[in-house]
């Protein structure tokens, strides 16, 4: 549970679940490749014109390397970095991270305090993007409505860069 | 036939001939990266003139007329630039947010004329065509080229500032951002010939590595009422836009034909 507090830098505590809380669970699949580096991944919330609503986090190298900084590839997170990603100055508390290696992780992201806070009700898509230096992208969708009281689950799976991916809405 | 009708008959030719060249043969500038990230970044370009999209296999593109426009309006500095074989190289250090344009401009004049029943021919400029005198020779026709062959690159959010028309020859002005074009979207742009709307133009769009096509698959769009052509690539990849028009031009009191010509190169992402 710290590492989901450490994600979602939340001051959310476990147990502590009030309504309309989101909770994303994704899986970072193992790869056998010859060259492997851990995937950027980026998801937020965009409204049905894909304009975004909430921009829940991205994780990317945070230090500079031989290489560069890692800001350099921010970029081949594409669609995030068309949607929202171009327009921000980051780091961004909360919504900036370090990449994560093959693995599962569950996000928790309060209704009641940080970004979902002013999201209307309405229809939307969260959106989970993943670019691996020398691999391949994926970006999974998972349409929902968001609207009081309402609960929803679904699982999507990725085929590529991205394991099953799972959304729940708690009221 | 009489001299009036064989000055217009070879004046044609020559126009065909130049144009018919153009197309056979296709320029191009090509950025290593259309889109960027981070704070300071490099590209590095290649310049040529080739049959294929985009394989240098012909001659390289001259770089006495490349300028970069950087985002702020200035223009930024080319290094390490180099002529090879097949092409021209050079690179553009980006160290402002926004979109470059990378231009290879220019124009200049032609002048053509009789002499002694045959043809003959000039190019320059304005002055040195008149200092010559042969504007005043038998049958003399002077014409204005204006030529662009321009690729865009965008460290972080696409701006627009590089898209001030400067109202000379054929321009393009975004409605979609050419680094902001995703396969299977609506795509607009709006041409300008002189600083006007281009109505009626055709433009003529290539997808690259047609070296792996037995087709061309050229689409041509015409522009609207407002000069601005729509179109969707079913396909991301990198593309060669161009077109081409004629017109008359008076310059300093000398009505001319004017040939203008432009190329675009862009990429498609996928979505």
């Amino acid at each position: 549970m710290r590492l989901v507090l450490s994600i979602a830098g939340l001051s959310l505590m476990a147990g502590q679940v009030t309504a309309a809380d989101m909770a994303v669970h994704l899986q970072i699949p193992e790869m056998s490749v010859a060259e492997y580096h851990r995937p950027y991944v980026a998801f937020w919330v965009a409204r049905p014109d894909h304009s975004v609503a909430v921009n829940l986090g991205v994780w990317y190298q945070q230090e500079a390397n031989r290489e560069g900084a890692g800001t350099d590839w921010l970029k081949d997170i594409r669609q995030w970095w068309r949607r929202i990603g171009r327009t921000l100055d980051l780091p961004i508390d909360g919504v900036s991270g370090a990449t994560r290696p093959p693995g599962e992780y569950a996000l928790e992201f309060s209704g009641t305090s940080g970004p979902l806070t002013d999201l209307a009700e309405g229809e939307y898509t969260l959106h989970v993007e993943a670019t691996r230096e020398v691999g391949g992208r994926e970006l999974v969708r998972i349409p929902f409505t968001w609207a009081p009281g309402k609960s929803f689950e679904k699982t999507v799976s990725g085929t590529s860069e991205l394991g099953t991916i799972t959304l729940k809405l708690i009221p | 036939m009489n001299r009036i009708a064989q000055s217009l008959f070879l004046g044609a030719a020559v126009v065909t001939a130049t144009f018919g060249a153009a197309q056979a043969h296709r320029a191009w500038l090509m950025p290593s990266t259309f889109v960027l990230s981070g704070d300071e970044q490099w590209v590095t370009v290649d310049g040529a003139i080739s049959n294929d999209l985009f394989f240098p296999n012909h001659v390289a593109m001259s770089l006495d007329d490349i300028k970069v426009m950087a985002p702020n309006g200035s223009i930024a500095d080319t290094e390490n630039s180099a002529t090879v074989k097949f092409r021209s190289v050079f690179d553009v250090k980006l160290d402002q947010q926004g979109t470059y344009k990378i231009v290879n401009g220019g124009g200049g004049y032609f002048a053509s004329w009789t002499e002694n029943g045959e043809r003959r021919r000039q190019r320059g400029s304005l002055e040195e065509l008149v200092a010559a005198g042969v504007d005043k020779k038998e049958g003399a026709q002077l014409m204005r080229s204006s030529r662009r062959v321009e690729t865009f690159v965008t460290l972080g959010a696409p701006t627009e500032t590089v898209f001030k028309p400067s109202g000379d020859g054929l321009e393009m002005v975004p409605v979609t951002h050419p680094n902001d074009v995703y396969a299977g979207e609506s795509v607009a742009f709006k041409f300008l010939a002189s600083g006007t709307p281009a109505v009626g133009l055709d433009v003529t769009i290539v997808k690259g590595q047609d070296r792996y096509r037995d087709t061309v698959d050229e689409v041509i769009v015409k522009t609207d009422a407002e000069g601005v052509v729509h179109f969707t690539l079913d396909e991301p990849g990198r593309y060669w836009l161009s077109a081409d028009q004629g017109g008359e031009i008076t310059v300093e009191g000398r009505k001319m034909s004017h040939r203008m010509s432009y190329v675009a190169i862009f990429e498609a992402l996928p979505l």
